[in-house]
């Protein structure tokens, strides 16, 4: 009996079979009530079949390329451990970064996980449901690896332990957390404006420029092979966050105005997050790369720009905050790492004053205001911690009830006044950090009342470690927030002095020196 | 007028209306120009505080570390609740002083400007 062989099927035609000729319509349950959210927020789909599938990747070939970039990723990351790849960074002070981004970042990656994988549930086009899942499953890839490659740190430097305990407790997580909890929460066309195209398009080299050039600039083999390994996944999440949006706005016109609106929320929240990053470019990192505000005139004014030029032919406009970031690139980081200077004793990485040749480096990079509004003051705390008086504010702090940063960014035009604006919702006085950040409140604010802000909740009683006894006579809420974030006491504190630097010195010099 | 789509009833409470302060408000203070304390301070307190205590106590606990403190003209100073100016009776309480739930107190220095005159 003879077989008849046919040919091997070309990459478009598999794609095709795998993907879109396995999908059917239901019949027992009618469609709009299998997929009920991807009619609510609005958005009109008239075709899913005009969705172009950004890249053609079926499963069995994605497993395959990514199982190939695990084995490279971890043999790397075990030559590094075992070979002490630790003391080969250029300064202690960078472990603050890794201590600072472990906190703040793998845990957003899993977010994103959850987040990709409800949009690929809710997608009725097979093509977008499959190139969603392939993205969840990619940052949940991100989210360990990231957790992999810092935890042999771990076993040698102070808070790291409890980065996971922290993040939905500790105050200056806060911020990313309502990022993405704000994101999730949204339909699914909103997520993927969100997450899919802010900040995975737009912001998403200011994000992989401090970490991956951080950690290649600094030696740290580890996370700038994680970086690496993320890269070509990241160049997918891109194209599709674009696509999700070419192809909102070619099914309909009435499409646009929903669209813009998140495009101006979402990149306003994906600027407010980043200042954090930036502040690790400009202070943390012993070995800079560039400034932030380089970064922000390359990656946001410069490609941001000519992306918005491609998008303005579907009628979409820059984001409404494009000019503030430009006026703020001068200032956030500056003002992000005072903020954090000052709470030595509530966060579990250290700080710092910079050296005076990197003071000098800040000046040169930020002519118009370093010098001006910043120096004088690092240097005021650079001596009275010298003289035994390091500044410590004891404080709680305000925070925005959008971006849950604290309230510590200032009045635009005027760099030496604090901006505040407020509303009042059923009563209540609403704070914020920014015009944005109050228009985003007003259009929504039976979502934004619920925000979780750390402060607030300690001074409630709802932040006391176990065993409290709030009946106690002496009981006063918030009063060991210590203990609630399972803070490490030799991770706190300024950085001279500290166990990490103590420990870093000795141990390089017996790698050293005989 | 709300933009908010949701697929079913969306009801929920404010984490921080005043009756889950049992009895206190919360009240944040910033002093202006001195941008150092990086943001603003908030406190949980009863109503019946007296204002005195928010300058001898709180204010003079945190501000006091900076080397404007010592220098202020107390006859000088002004004061906003929100963006609107106010007298604040040292001897009243917040209520009678018109201070609510989540007001936020503003402290002008006239003549100081921070360290080196940078704002901070």
């Amino acid at each position: 009996m003879d077989m008849k062989v046919s040919k091997k099927l070309g990459l478009k035609e598999r794609y095709t079979m795998m993907t879109r000729d396995l999908a059917w319509d239901t019949t027992f349950q009618p469609m709009d009530k299998v997929f009920p959210q991807v009619g609510y927020e609005g958005i009109k789909i008239h075709d899913w079949d005009q969705w172009e599938d950004p890249f053609r990747l079926t499963m069995d070939a994605y497993w395959k390329y990514q199982a190939e970039k695990e084995r490279k990723l971890y043999a790397i990351l075990d030559a590094f451990n075992q070979n002490n790849g630790h003391l080969s960074v250029t300064d202690a002070r960078y472990m603050n970064v890794l201590k600072l981004f472990l906190g703040s970042t793998p845990p957003l990656e899993l977010m994103a996980a959850r987040g990709f994988s409800m949009v690929a549930r809710q997608m009725v086009g097979a093509g977008p449901r499959v190139a969603c899942m392939m993205q969840s499953v990619d940052e949940y890839r991100h989210f360990q690896t990231q957790i992999h490659s810092i935890s042999n740190y771990n076993r040698f430097y102070n808070g790291m332990d409890e980065f996971a305990h922290q993040q939905s407790r500790m105050w200056y997580l806060s911020d990313g957390k309502s990022f993405f909890d704000d994101a999730i929460t949204a339909g699914p066309f909103e997520f993927m404006v969100a997450i899919g195209f802010a900040f995975e398009y737009v912001l998403t080299n200011i994000l992989f420029v401090p970490f991956i050039s951080g950690a290649a600039y600094n030696g740290d083999m580890a996370a700038m092979t994680v970086g690496f390994s993320a890269q070509s996944d990241e160049a997918r999440h891109m194209t599709l966050g674009l696509e999700c949006i070419k192809f909102m706005l070619e099914q309909d016109p009435d499409n646009l105005p929903i669209v813009q609106r998140w495009i101006d929320k979402w990149t306003w929240r994906g600027t407010r997050k980043l200042a954090s990053v930036g502040m690790m470019m400009d202070y943390m990192l012993p070995k800079r790369i560039m400034s932030f505000k380089e970064a922000w005139e390359i990656y946001f004014e410069q490609n941001g720009s000519a992306l918005f030029n491609d998008l303005a032919r579907y009628g979409v406009k820059v984001p409404k905050c494009f000019a503030q970031t430009i006026e703020e690139k001068e200032h956030i980081t500056h003002q992000s790492w005072i903020g954090f200077y000052m709470k030595p004793d509530a966060c579990p990485f250290h700080t710092w004053i910079p050296a005076p040749d990197e003071l000098d480096w800040l000046s040169e990079k930020y002519p118009n205001t370093f010098d001006k509004y910043y120096r004088p003051v690092l240097e005021h705390f650079d001596r009275q911690e010298k003289a035994g008086n390091r500044f410590n504010n004891k404080t709680q702090p305000m925070n925005c009830q959008v971006c849950v940063s604290t309230i510590k960014f200032n009045e635009p035009g005027d760099p030496m006044e604090m901006c505040f604006r407020e509303t009042v919702y059923k009563g209540e006085k609403f704070h914020f950090c920014s015009d944005h950040c109050k228009e985003i409140f007003e259009d929504e604010p039976e979502k934004y009342v619920q925000t979780f802000i750390s402060s607030h909740a300690a001074l409630q009683g709802k932040c006391e470690p176990e065993g409290t006894d709030i009946n106690a006579h002496d009981y006063r809420p918030g009063a060991r927030m210590h203990a609630y974030w399972r803070m490490d006491k030799r991770a706190t504190g300024d950085f001279n002095g500290s166990e990490d630097q103590k420990n870093f010195a000795e141990w390089r010099h017996q790698a050293t020196k005989n | 007028m709300t933009l908010l789509k949701t697929l079913a009833p969306y009801d929920f409470p404010s984490s921080d209306a005043v009756e889950n302060y049992k009895g206190r408000q919360l009240l944040y203070v910033n002093w202006e120009r001195h941008r150092m304390f990086s943001r603003p301070f908030v406190l949980a307190l009863p109503p019946e505080t007296p204002f005195a205590e928010i300058i001898d106590k709180h204010m003079t606990d945190c501000f006091s570390y900076h080397p404007d403190w010592a220098q202020i003209d107390w006859s000088a100073v002004r004061w906003l609740n929100g963006s609107q100016p106010f007298s604040p009776d040292r001897d009243k309480s917040l209520a009678d002083n018109g201070i609510g739930h989540k007001d936020l107190i503003r402290f002008i220095t006239p003549g100081l400007d921070g360290i080196a005159g940078s704002g901070y």
